[in-house]
């Protein structure tokens, strides 16, 4: 497909213009020319949010290597400078960090499956056949995702009526419960690196691809789940299933499917933008990946030899509308849309508001509980490489109820924000909390090993090459201050090393209270993690962030 | 508490054997490259190595190796402290000449495999396998 035979590139110019309107409506945000003869509906890594949520995105977010400065590793001022978009803009609030707390004021809450079903509603009424493909992250997030074990997401994405989906977290409900639920779902399970652990062989629950006649066109969806799963997350719980990236099966998966027919091919992935740009530079005959896992929302596809690499964002936050012409047995257009869901300006379909209040029914009292409050200037957020707020708060509470040196908190991405003098609800802990291994250890380690794990887990985010790096952030530390160098090898990125309470160096030989949380180990000891926070919050009242400059980072 | 490096591994952050440094390669490994070729040159092409990026598990790697037209495969894990994994060597009725494995290794290291191809030449693939912690996965 030669370049010039992309037809608008991108739908993003028609709502970052209303800036200066200062005016938003729905038919702005749904405004669509549809183009061509198939749709494409991308939803990934809705972590559970079934209603509007605040959510700021990183303010850094570095990239190594060939990724530095290369989207999606610019942020801020720089990400608005690349799409051209205005300071202050309801693009400004949806895509970038600044003024968050102030934007949130005007702009509102964003997400809500209730909103979204009404975009996808918006979407199949312009092209009824259009393609719903959920990227995975989907089972996993929520208080009441906890406590039904992922029921109450399948019965409501269920009612969006998806044609595929590919996974992460959903391991983490266990194989049985996985097993379960995917064997009584209406639409394709798939990933082609889902693979036996035992004889290393392709799952048989879960296929690799799907083919779907569209537009009087063969569309083949090929499934790429989450490659790192039994390493990022308890490999105990999944133990059948085997992961990787396997490229060379999913070069062997699309000469398959074209040897099939296929005349487009689409890749509903987990394995994160860097990866995925990897991956198409390796693998040919991709037209479209769908991209999902490290949460990046990018308001243009970026190209990769002749593959279109889309990012959809998370939480429920963005749907990516994807129009495709496929003619003469190939991929000739696309059209792309990065649509946000702002939550006062989309109308929510009644029929998802109910079936989500239903879901939420029993549960009302405890989401509902106020376990504190923010103060006026203080915003609780995570997203970013290093310490977001909402970890300085998780750390502070693992030292100070678990009477511990030094804190750690996963470098995880989902979790939505809070802002200044918002009430802190339970469901808000859970939100940034929730996990079938929440619970908090207390235990001893060395100098020398908590600089083993800093370096173990930098290099899983700042490996120069993505297929060694695992998609999350930087491991959260509370009580320790340390330097690091992105650009060094492991073994030598981490130093200067410190324990703030005393403003000592720490000691390699001598040995520290550790206290953490979502350890991947089966047996692990010690209360939920969000009983901890709820009891440091409530004993706290209201929550004061202060600025956290423990960690300097060079090389960026 | 009881502590050693071991339990904090099991109760920490995961059951991974961990290196502070990686690419320790052993000398030994080089050795064994030197008497398998007798010093020869060795092609980059022939021979496909497949080995996951980061193994799931370090005790237990699945590995394959395939070399069209070899009569004998070495594999070699240079970092282990006995770096020899398997010889597989192929005789003249062999329908392909190609094998899979499990190995252990030690820590993120390469793994190597050289090919002794029927007219006495040799080639070589090379692949890093990372051995990590885990944990903290977005």
């Amino acid at each position: 497909m030669a370049a010039s035979a992309l037809v608008g590139a991108s739908g993003f110019g028609n709502w970052a213009r209303l800036a200066a309107q200062q005016a938003l409506t729905q038919d702005q945000l749904l405004e669509f020319d549809t183009f061509g003869n198939v749709s494409l509906i991308h939803v990934t890594d809705i972590h559970a949010q079934l209603k509007p949520i605040f959510f700021r995105e990183p303010e850094i977010n570095l990239g190594v290597g060939p990724a530095r400065g290369q989207m999606p590793h610019i942020t801020g001022a720089d990400f608005r400078k690349a799409y051209g978009i205005a300071d202050g803009s309801p693009s400004a609030y949806a895509l970038t960090y600044n003024d968050f707390a102030s934007l949130a004021q005007t702009y509102g809450r964003v997400g809500g499956l209730d909103r979204v079903s009404t975009v996808i509603n918006a979407i199949r009424a312009d092209r009824p056949d259009a393609l719903l493909l959920d990227g995975g992250d989907t089972w996993h997030g929520s208080y009441t995702c906890h406590q039904t074990a992922g029921q109450d997401m399948v019965n409501v994405m269920n009612a969006l009526k998806p044609d595929a989906m590919t996974f992460h977290w959903e391991f983490t409900l266990g194989s049985d419960r996985v097993n379960e639920i995917v064997e009584s779902l209406p639409y394709a399970a798939l990933g082609q690196n889902i693979f036996d652990a035992e004889w290393d062989e392709p799952a048989e629950l879960f296929k690799p691809y799907k083919f779907f006649e569209r537009g009087g066109s063969k569309i083949a969806v090929i499934g790429q789940a989450f490659p790192y799963m039994p390493i990022a997350n308890p490999r105990w719980m999944f133990p059948e299933y085997s992961f990787g990236i396997r490229d060379e099966n999913m070069q062997a998966m699309v000469d398959e499917v074209r040897g099939m027919g296929a005349e487009c091919v689409v890749v509903l992935s987990h394995n994160g933008f860097d990866v995925d740009k990897k991956m198409a530079s390796r693998v040919t005959g991709i037209d479209v990946i769908l991209s999902g896992h490290t949460h990046d929302a990018l308001p243009e596809p970026v190209l990769v030899g002749q593959t279109h690499i889309v990012a959809s964002g998370s939480n429920g936050k963005f749907v990516s509308r994807v129009d495709l012409d496929v003619r003469d047995g190939k991929m000739m257009g696309l059209k792309h849309k990065l649509i946000p869901i702002f939550s006062d300006v989309i109308a929510p379909d009644p029929m998802i508001t109910k079936l989500i209040d239903e879901q939420r029914a029993p549960y009302a009292d405890q989401l509902a509980e106020v376990i504190g409050h923010t103060d006026e200037n203080s915003t609780l957020y995570r997203r970013g490489n290093f310490n977001g707020t909402w970890d300085d708060v998780i750390c502070d509470a693992l030292l100070s109820e678990r009477e511990a040196d030094i804190a750690m908190s996963p470098g995880v991405r989902w979790g939505p924000s809070i802002l200044p003098g918002q009430a802190i609800t339970r469901e808000d802990i859970w939100n940034v909390t929730s996990m079938s291994y929440g619970e908090a250890y207390r235990t001893e380690m060395t100098g020398e090993f908590i600089h083993t794990i800093l370096e173990d887990v930098g290099d899983n985010l700042f490996n120069p090459d993505p297929y060694y790096q695992q998609g999350g952030d930087m491991v959260r530390i509370g009580g320790m201050g340390y330097r690091i160098d992105i650009n060094k090898p492991q073994g030598e990125r981490i130093t200067d090393m410190t324990l703030l309470k005393t403003g000592e160096k720490i000691d390699p030989a001598k040995t520290y209270v550790v206290a953490g949380w979502a350890s991947v180990n089966e047996g692990t000891e010690g209360p939920q993690i969000w009983d901890v926070v709820e009891s440091h919050i409530r004993k706290q009242g209201t929550i004061t962030v202060t600025p956290n400059n423990s960690v300097q980072v060079a090389g960026a | 508490m009881e502590f050693s490096r071991r339990d904090t591994l099991a109760m920490g952050l995961g059951a991974a054997v961990v290196t502070v440094l990686p690419f320790r390669v052993n000398a030994a490994a080089d050795d064994q490259i030197a008497a398998f070729t007798g010093g020869a040159d060795m092609a980059d092409a022939g021979i496909t190595l497949t080995a996951p990026e980061i193994a799931e598990n370090g005790n237990t790697v699945p590995i394959s190796v395939d070399a069209p037209g070899a009569t004998a495969i070495l594999v070699l894990a240079t970092g282990n402290p006995t770096p020899g994994v398997a010889q597989f060597n192929f005789g003249p009725m062999a329908g392909s000449q190609a094998a899979s494995t499990r190995i252990r290794l030690a820590g993120t290291q390469d793994v190597v495999a050289i090919a002794q191809m029927a007219d006495g030449s040799f080639a070589k693939a090379s692949t890093t396998v990372k051995v990590t912690i885990g944990g903290c996965g977005g």
